[in-house]
């Protein structure tokens, strides 16, 4: 956006620390930061009184479901829903319909993003078709900007599929990112294998199913030096594999999403497909570890795995149901109210943590500072709100949430100093 | 209790009892020369069964019958479903109907819970996937106590795909609730993967646990878990855990052997056992049906008993 756009009032976070300053958007570049800014004749004032301004958040894990799944989230959609909820970047999720396995898929998804309400940048599919047998053309998806490729809906479970995949990908500087799912040992699931899944009669995964592989594709780092990138990690076990693996110098990152620090696998006591989700909820150990992984550094970021689907899909039987639930909405609420950490870890954790793990840090999640792109968001963090389905912005309403009150809400969104969200409201 | 009844959970010890006490009154209409009450005049019932079932079908439908209600069946093989209408929409449809109880059979665990949650009409669970079957858990305690008396501190064993089992879940609450204590007997691969919380001891020698037990109930052995590999063989199986005439032979003169039918003869028990006079079987089918006019009577009628 061409013009001049005044942030007054609020107190900027970001990775160099935490001071009231106002922040003057000229271009959709930072042109200036500083305590009393006074706005320029016809500049845009967006009140930002009591309110944290930070970088936009950055999801490293988003199912837009473009293309092939468009009752359930649209590109359109699915960012107006990111913006919302204080996201500026996305990283896409190629399991749509086709699979984003090769460079003519990523075009058009690229396509798609030129006129969503934030960044879209899709990752590829390491293995063809995502069928885990022969590699994609990682490098002309590469050639393209892509820089986070996976499998995810499902781990590669070729140990020496995965091996070739690492050693290719680390020629082309980019960063694979796995689903640890042992398939073995995750037949059939539909819940976390434990005390719940045993009584509902319904088939479960064990944690070991996720740490299997976790545990695998360690070993398999170490074999090759290339960096790796661990999805939606869920499980006490897991967080404690990539505590060791970075203390032994690995160079790896994790993830989590908010549903594995805020719901057990009780959730599903119901039936009610919207606690199905995958890797499913767990137990309440291991909600403690992932927020004692999220607080210590030993994940580093948090991830939303949004996942829409269409609400006839998930009226189906539970074990017929797709597993997925809602995210780009909630994460940050969830994450300030639930983490119990200084407000600087989680916008580190939500922001700066993940650009740099998706290679996004020149744009996304760098300090508001002269002559960065004007991507930030303002967040009240006194505000209290209802997570209403039917509000979200979202094509689908899948979220577990619905009727919670929470605390923590995003006011306005800038996209290179496009004001997207102003006073919660999506401008386009 | 409530209008709907999803799981023996939903009774608790004293919705129980209250059940078998109407139970006794329905197994008296039972056996009346002409085997019928007008209670529940002008309500309708409608079967909606996802999963073959020929006993508890009918079994459900002898009870609607018997209390004068009329009665409508939805089975897979001949509705909609076949043409890709939804769960949701065939139980919204039939409800728009006009009916004031569904009983509903699935192959998939929280279906009853599913339907309950879109229809005012009461849900009863004829069984969902390998999750409850309390009406079987009803008519097993009524079977029960009829030969056994009271089941305080009575001693039942539980033998065999306890993991597949909804009828082993419902029985394992239902047992508990009245008191008695219940082993559950199986190879490991049969049982559910955890059992934390669940009042039962296990073992995994069926020989030992006979003697003890004053009931043994035997459940079906389905074939297909010799293909999931959860047991090397059916003869295997038999050998270990089948109750074979020589196993038998190690019960008390007063135990009394239970099945939920449809039994695989030769399985999990033997031709003979199963035709021994302390075998319940067809009794347990005699008393389906009442327990069941029970159930219905309790979610439907206001008034007394007959």
């Amino acid at each position: 956006m061409i013009g001049e756009l005044l942030v007054q009032g609020g107190t900027v976070v970001d990775p160099t620390g935490t001071r009231r300053a106002d922040i003057l958007v000229v271009d959709g570049v930072v042109a200036a930061v500083g305590e009393a800014i006074s706005a320029p004749a016809g500049a845009r004032v967006l009140d930002a009184g009591g309110c944290l301004v930070a970088p936009g958040l950055v999801d490293l894990h988003a199912h837009l479901r473009q293309p092939g799944m468009e009752e359930a989230e649209t590109l359109e959609s699915g960012s107006r829903a990111a913006a919302l909820g204080g996201y500026t970047a996305v990283v896409a999720m190629p399991n749509t319909d086709p699979p984003v396995d090769c460079a003519s898929v990523v075009r058009d998804v690229l396509e798609l993003a030129a006129t969503a309400c934030c960044d879209v940048h899709p990752a590829g599919a390491i293995t063809q078709g995502r069928a885990g047998t022969r590699l994609a053309p990682m490098a002309e998806m590469a050639a393209l900007g892509v820089r986070l490729f996976t499998d995810d809906g499902a781990g590669v479970q070729d140990s020496g599929v995965m091996r070739r995949a690492l050693e290719y990908a680390s020629g082309l500087g980019v960063t694979l990112a796995q689903h640890c799912e042992d398939a073995g040992l995750a037949a059939g699931a539909h819940l976390h294998e434990g005390a719940w899944s045993s009584w509902l009669g319904i088939p479960g995964m064990p944690a070991e199913a996720e740490e299997l592989m976790l545990a695998r594709d360690l070993a398999l780092c170490r074999l090759t030096g290339a960096a790796m990138h661990f999805l939606h990690l869920s499980t006490a076990g897991s967080v404690a594999l990539v505590r060791s693996a970075k203390a032994g110098g690995l160079r790896v990152t994790a993830e989590a999403a908010p549903h594995h620090f805020t719901l057990t696998a009780a959730c599903a006591a119901s039936y009610d497909s919207v606690f199905k989700v995958n890797p499913p909820l767990r137990d309440d150990a291991d909600v403690q570890a992932v927020k004692a992984g999220l607080g210590d550094g030993t994940l580093d970021a948090i991830a939303t795995d949004h996942a829409p689907h269409p609400q006839e899909a998930k009226e189906a039987p539970f074990d017929q149901a797709p597993p997925g639930m809602l995210g780009l909405e909630t994460a940050l609420s969830l994450a300030l109210a639930e983490l119990q950490l200084p407000v600087e870890e989680v916008l580190a954790l939500l922001s700066w943590g993940p650009a740099a793990i998706a290679g996004l840090e020149h744009e996304h999640g760098g300090p508001l500072t002269e002559g960065r792109p004007a991507n930030a968001c303002v967040i009240d963090p006194s505000a209290s709100w209802v997570v209403e389905p039917e509000r979200l912005a979202s094509r689908s309403r899948n979220t577990p949430y619905a009727g919670r009150r929470l605390t923590g809400r995003v006011r306005h969104t800038l996209l290179r100093g496009e004001p997207v969200v102003v006073d919660g409201e999506a401008q386009r | 209790m409530t209008a709907n009844l999803l799981s023996i959970a939903d009774l608790g010890a004293e919705g129980i009892e209250e059940l078998l006490r109407l139970t006794d009154s329905f197994v008296e209409v039972s056996e009346r020369r002409i085997p019928k009450v007008p209670t529940l005049r002008g309500r309708t019932v409608v079967s909606l069964f996802y999963e073959e079932s020929t006993r508890t079908r009918l079994s459900f439908e002898a009870a609607a019958k018997r209390l004068s209600a009329d009665t409508m069946n939805f089975s897979v093989a001949t509705a909609s479903v076949t043409k890709g209408e939804s769960l949701r929409d065939t139980v919204v449809t039939l409800e728009a109907m006009g009916v004031d109880a569904v009983i509903v059979r699935h192959a998939s665990a929280g279906v009853p819970w599913q339907v309950a949650r879109w229809v005012d009409a009461s849900v009863v669970n004829a069984g969902d996937g390998c999750h409850e079957h309390p009406t079987q858990a009803l008519l097993d305690c009524y079977t029960l106590r009829q030969r056994l008396g009271s089941l305080v501190d009575r001693r039942i064993a539980i033998v065999g795909d306890v993991k597949h089992s909804r009828v082993a879940r419902s029985d394992v609450l239902a047992y508990t609730a009245l008191g008695a204590h219940v082993t559950l007997v199986a190879p490991p691969t049969l049982l559910p993967p955890s059992l934390e919380g669940w009042p039962v001891e296990v073992s995994h020698d069926l020989d030992a646990v006979l003697p003890k037990v004053d009931a043994v109930e035997v459940l079906r052995m389905q074939k297909e878990r010799q293909t999931e590999a959860l047991v090397p063989s059916l003869r295997e199986y038999t050998a270990t855990y089948g109750l074979t005439r020589d196993r038998a032979r190690l019960l008390g003169d007063d135990a009394v052997i239970l099945h939920p039918g449809p039994m695989n003869r030769g399985v999990e028990i033997a031709a003979e056992v199963a035709d021994q006079p302390r075998s319940v079987v067809t009794r347990q089918v005699a008393n389906g049906v009442a327990v069941r006019m029970a159930v219905l009577f309790l979610l439907l009628a206001s008034g007394a008993a007959p």
